[in-house]
């Protein structure tokens, strides 16, 4: 078991394609920004839906206090961008362990309608106080101090990206502890059969707190990343749309592997801005039809086109 | 029956207007081979369900080695030595047996909530699951996704799982249903070979079989129970043959 522990030749070399992509392709630093961001928000939902079953329309509640509370604490409190991301993720995480109290009981459609529900909720919120929030003006004027007090945040973007992905580095090398260990069995245990997890002593109510809460977390890092590296929150962040692109992530990358989350941020942001550069108001037709395509093909065989030819007749 | 390990007091479970349950009173004693049966529809997963605490029983009280645990969750009841098999496989099937023995003996030793470590690392769950591998036969399965595992497999790790728990009170319903008889033996000879003082409750249609293994028989019927008693007693009784047993069985 402990060759899947170790790190394989292909992780190295897509974590150093990464950093070093901001430095060899200044001009993209800024959409590297965002998709180090969407995978941090998509390897989240990955520890509730991939490894837990636990199906959520509102994950966009935690990025959105997240960012919210990272923005904030930068405008009112302290500029600088370490201390407000733990703000923003100690934020994220009250907000999960209070909500994870929704999630025990009913069914995966009670959990979706629950959470869909908290997230609209908190947007209704951030829209009502606008005093502190800007309502939908979004919260403008939130200056990031360098980090390490050194490294100013630049308009290229290439300071953003590389803070981002080594928070997302750090936070995947965590995942991926806590995904392997016997905690995170326990987790793919629920997931499997609730029923039989019980009835070998795993403590079902409780793993479900601790993993939505770690989630939220983990989600609220990704929300603070985001205010922080755009200078910027607003009520766009809770929106339904962030919800479900995250899930949308994960249908392309795939659940329960923690690559998928990253694959899947990548794939979907190239793809959103190659077609909308071409097609600026119809990119959602595209992406729409490449998911009904993505999902009828099966994503195994759309990566190996070599068994297309052959493959039906076998099967 | 002082000496019960287990034991049920006037035990009520109603579903609406249903009465699944009907005042049953049960004692397990320590090292029993106690064997419940009873026509389809007596009751008899609804006891054990009761006994597990998957459901919560509308009157009476259960307890296990002298403490009340009625309202006792589930997995806590699990952690005391109550543990049972299903009827009906219940398995991890994204999980391979070894990885599956793995997550319950870390569970059962006390370390399913480390997350730093990985799985497996601990060296005394990996000495236990070799040990139950090899004992199960699923060595040569051990690699593969239990989804894909043939159903003789997949039975044998529904019980690898709950002695791998280690159970003081083992609960074993239908253990050897569709298992092919050549593997029904081996099964049976591992659940005898239990330890001594380990009490085991035993679920099961199979006539030869329960009078092979129990020395000690309740008959439940519509909820309730009909007589209890020695195998022979149970199978001289004409009230049981009447209901239950039928001529076959009579015969042998």
């Amino acid at each position: 078991m402990s060759s899947t522990t170790n790190w394989r030749w292909w992780e190295l070399l897509l974590w150093c394609g990464a950093f070093a992509m901001p430095w060899l392709w200044a001009e993209r630093a800024l959409v590297i920004n965002e998709i180090a961001i969407l995978a941090l928000f998509a390897v989240s939902l990955d520890l509730i839906l991939g490894y837990t079953g636990i199906v959520s329309l509102g994950h966009a509640a935690f990025f959105g206090v997240g960012a919210y509370s990272a923005a904030l604490f930068a405008k009112f409190v302290h500029p600088d961008p370490l201390l407000g991301l733990l703000v923003g993720a100690a934020c994220a995480t009250v907000l999960g362990a209070v909500c994870s109290a929704t999630i025990l009981r009913g069914s995966d459609l009670t959990r979706l309608m629950v959470t869909l529900g908290v997230a609209l909720i908190l947007l209704e919120l951030a829209n009502k106080f606008d005093g502190l929030t800007g309502g939908t003006d979004g919260l403008q004027g939130v200056v990031i101090a360098p980090l390490f007090g050194r490294f100013a945040f630049d308009l290229y973007g290439q300071v953003p990206a590389t803070y981002s992905l080594g928070v997302l580095l750090l936070l995947f090398v965590l995942a991926r502890r806590l995904v392997q260990s016997p905690f995170g069995a326990t987790l793919v245990a629920i997931r499997d059969n609730r029923l039989r997890a019980m009835a070998i002593g795993i403590p079902v109510a409780q793993r479900l707190v601790v993993v939505y809460t770690v989630a939220a977390g983990v989600a609220g890092c990704a929300g603070a990343l985001l205010a922080q590296t755009s200078g910027f929150a607003s009520l766009d962040l809770f929106e339904f749309h962030r919800s479900a692109d995250v899930m949308l992530v994960l249908v392309i990358g795939g659940t329960g592997w923690l690559y998928g989350g990253v694959l899947g941020a990548l794939v979907f942001q190239v793809l959103q801005k190659a077609i909308s550069s071409v097609t600026p108001q119809y990119w959602t037709f595209w992406i729409g039809l490449f998911l009904v395509v993505l999902v009828l093909v099966g994503r195994e065989r759309l990566v190996r086109p070599w068994t297309w030819r052959f493959g039906g007749q076998r099967v | 029956m002082n000496d019960a390990v287990l034991s049920a007091h006037a035990l009520v479970k109603r579903f609406g207007g249903i009465t699944a349950t009907s005042n049953v009173t049960l004692h397990l004693a320590r090292g029993a081979r106690h064997a419940l049966i009873g026509p389809n529809g007596a009751g008899k997963t609804t006891l054990i369900n009761l006994l597990t605490g998957v459901l919560q029983p509308t009157e009476g009280s259960i307890r296990l080695q002298g403490q009340d645990i009625s309202r006792l969750a589930p997995h806590l009841r699990v952690r005391r030595g109550l543990v049972r098999t299903f009827q009906i496989n219940q398995l991890f099937d994204s999980l391979s047996p070894q990885q599956t023995l793995t997550l319950v003996l870390s569970q059962h030793l006390g370390l399913g909530a480390r997350w730093w470590q990985a799985l497996g690392a601990d060296a005394e769950v990996q000495r236990r699951c070799d040990a139950l591998l090899q004992q199960f036969h699923l060595q040569e399965v051990r690699a593969m996704p239990t989804r894909v595992l043939a159903y003789g497999k997949r039975r044998l790790l529904e019980i690898a799982i709950a002695l791998a728990c280690e159970p003081r009170v083992l609960l074993l319903d239908e253990p050897v249903a569709g298992v092919p008889a050549g593997e029904r033996e081996e099964l049976l000879q591992t659940v005898a070979a239990l330890p001594a003082d380990v009490s085991i409750l035993l679920i099961e249609h199979d006539m030869d079989l329960v009078f092979s293994f129990a020395t000690r028989m309740t008959v439940l019927v519509n909820g309730a129970v009909l007589t209890e008693g020695d195998p022979q007693s149970i199978a001289d009784d004409p009230r049981v043959k009447a209901v239950y047993l039928g001529e076959e069985v009579a015969h042998g």
